[in-house]
């Protein structure tokens, strides 16, 4: 076990925050992608469109770059957008409100994609009968499509997750304390690049790993009473 | 939103996306070398063979691409070894080789696991009649396992390419100039950090845009007899 010099609990510290970042990432990507997949198959073409823009564009463009364009750039749009409305003063995204959304836009992305696959490879007899015993859009969705689409769902969106989950490394650039940051922080203190750089690296292997179980779980359960289907 | 601004700022861009188009290229030649002895050690069936690729993928895989590229360029000269190396600091002390070397090492786990994958889809009958008309095992793999799975991972290593084409802007962080890094540079001077960060997305999504449709073209090419015949019958596999 190399030294430390003390840096351990920052790190923890650290890998708190990552933690933080990833789960609300997590929540608002999963509230944009079921949007994103509503919109896909929407009646009304202009829907549509937009919402294959968004998945194209945040497919196309790196995520430090979206990172980025959120911290510096929605702000300044935000600024310019309340200006007729008379608020001049300065508005400033917090690195972690930054951070998460910038993190939910790109997961919500690609979920939007694994969403509407998933939707799709429910048999449209099982909405139907559902419509011939009386039940209403809204009730269909969450009782019988959205049930049957998440069991579908579930190994893409847990690739997603582990990718999200690395992707919050790149929030250490705009400043928010994660275990990068903190790493970095040790780095300058005790001049030990490797070291600190390579317990980040085990920290973030040991979320894989309890991530990776997460999701077994999550799949056996979702799985469960449906004869010969195992969890990958 | 200034378009003046963002076509003012459109000739470093392209000076930036130049930088970013070697360092995915260079590292992509270098992790595709790597990644065919890692992926064809990986799907061995014995344990003593895959057990190092399987953690060499593991660790590449399980953490960030940052954490990486930290350590190779900031991590490895902790070592006085590396620092009074005269082959090693040179290399190791320049930014540009250091983001190739992490670049390579972290595609050529995901590429061996691809072609992985592949080598396992390949159908055992082709190998079986490979081995019934004697060829050896190290030829049947050149010549058989290896074109097949070429061929079968071949869509998902162009989803990789485009994911190493957005990891790549990770280059920026260790000083260098790519297009993201340019954008940052450019910014600090016109303090237009919309403006600039969407031209230099667009000019990630136009480079996206080419290799998807170049990585088409080439699926295209290789999956000819899976196309229906000019004579009508449509093609099939030929299986064994």
């Amino acid at each position: 076990m190399p030294d430390l010099h003390g840096f351990a609990d920052q790190l923890l510290l650290g890998l708190w925050m990552t933690v933080r970042l990833a789960l609300s990432a997590l929540g608002i990507g999963l509230v944009l992608g079921l949007a994103g997949a509503a919109a896909m198959s929407a009646p009304l073409a202009p829907i549509r469109w937009i919402a294959h823009a968004y998945t194209t564009i945040i497919r196309g463009i790196p995520e430090l770059l979206v990172v980025l364009l959120i911290y510096f750039g929605a702000s300044v749009a935000l600024m310019a957008m309340l200006r007729p409305f008379g608020y001049t003063d300065y508005i400033e995204l917090s690195p972690f409100v930054a951070g998460s959304v910038a993190l939910a836009l790109t997961f919500g992305g690609y979920a939007s994609e694994v969403f509407r696959g998933a939707f799709q490879a429910v048999p449209p007899g099982q909405s139907e009968a559902a419509r011939a015993l009386g039940m209403g859009r809204v009730a269909i969705f969450f009782r019988i499509v959205l049930p049957q689409g998440w069991r579908i769902a579930l190994p893409g969106l847990g690739n997603l997750f582990l990718v999200l989950m690395k992707d919050t490394a790149l929030v250490s650039v705009i400043g928010l304390e994660e275990i990068m940051r903190k790493a970095q922080f040790a780095v300058g203190a005790t001049k030990e690049p490797f070291t600190f750089y390579l317990a980040a690296a085990v920290l973030y292997l040991g979320l894989t790993i309890v991530s990776m179980a997460a999701l077994a779980w999550l799949e056996r359960r979702a799985n469960r009473g449906m004869p010969g289907v195992k969890a990958s | 939103m200034n378009v003046d601004v963002m076509i003012a700022a459109l000739p470093k861009l392209l000076e930036g996306a130049w930088l970013t188009l070697q360092l995915l290229f260079i590292s992509g030649f270098f992790g595709l070398l790597l990644a065919i002895p890692l992926g064809i050690a990986r799907a061995s069936r014995s344990i003593a063979v895959k057990a190092l690729p399987f953690a060499y993928i593991f660790f590449f895989r399980g953490t960030p691409l940052l954490v990486q590229l930290f350590l190779v360029y900031y991590g490895l000269s902790q070592f006085e070894f590396v620092r009074e190396s005269p082959i090693l600091w040179p290399v190791l002390s320049d930014p540009y080789w250091c983001a190739i070397i992490t670049f390579a090492l972290h595609t050529g786990a995901y590429i061996a696991e691809i072609l992985r994958g592949a080598i396992q889809a390949v159908p055992h009958g082709e190998v079986e009649a490979a081995r019934a008309l004697g060829m050896s095992r190290a030829t049947t793999t050149l010549r058989i396992v290896l074109p097949r799975a070429a061929r079968i991972g071949l869509p998902a290593y162009g989803n990789e390419l485009i994911l190493m084409l957005k990891g790549s802007a990770l280059a920026s962080t260790i000083t260098l100039l790519d297009l993201t890094g340019m954008a940052r540079t450019v910014i600090a001077r016109n303090y237009m950090p919309l403006e600039t960060f969407l031209m230099a997305g667009l000019i990630y999504m136009i480079i996206t845009f080419v290799l998807v449709r170049a990585l088409r073209f080439i699926e295209h090419r290789v999956s000819a007899h899976m196309r229906a015949r000019p004579g009508g019958a449509v093609g099939v596999e030929p299986t064994g």
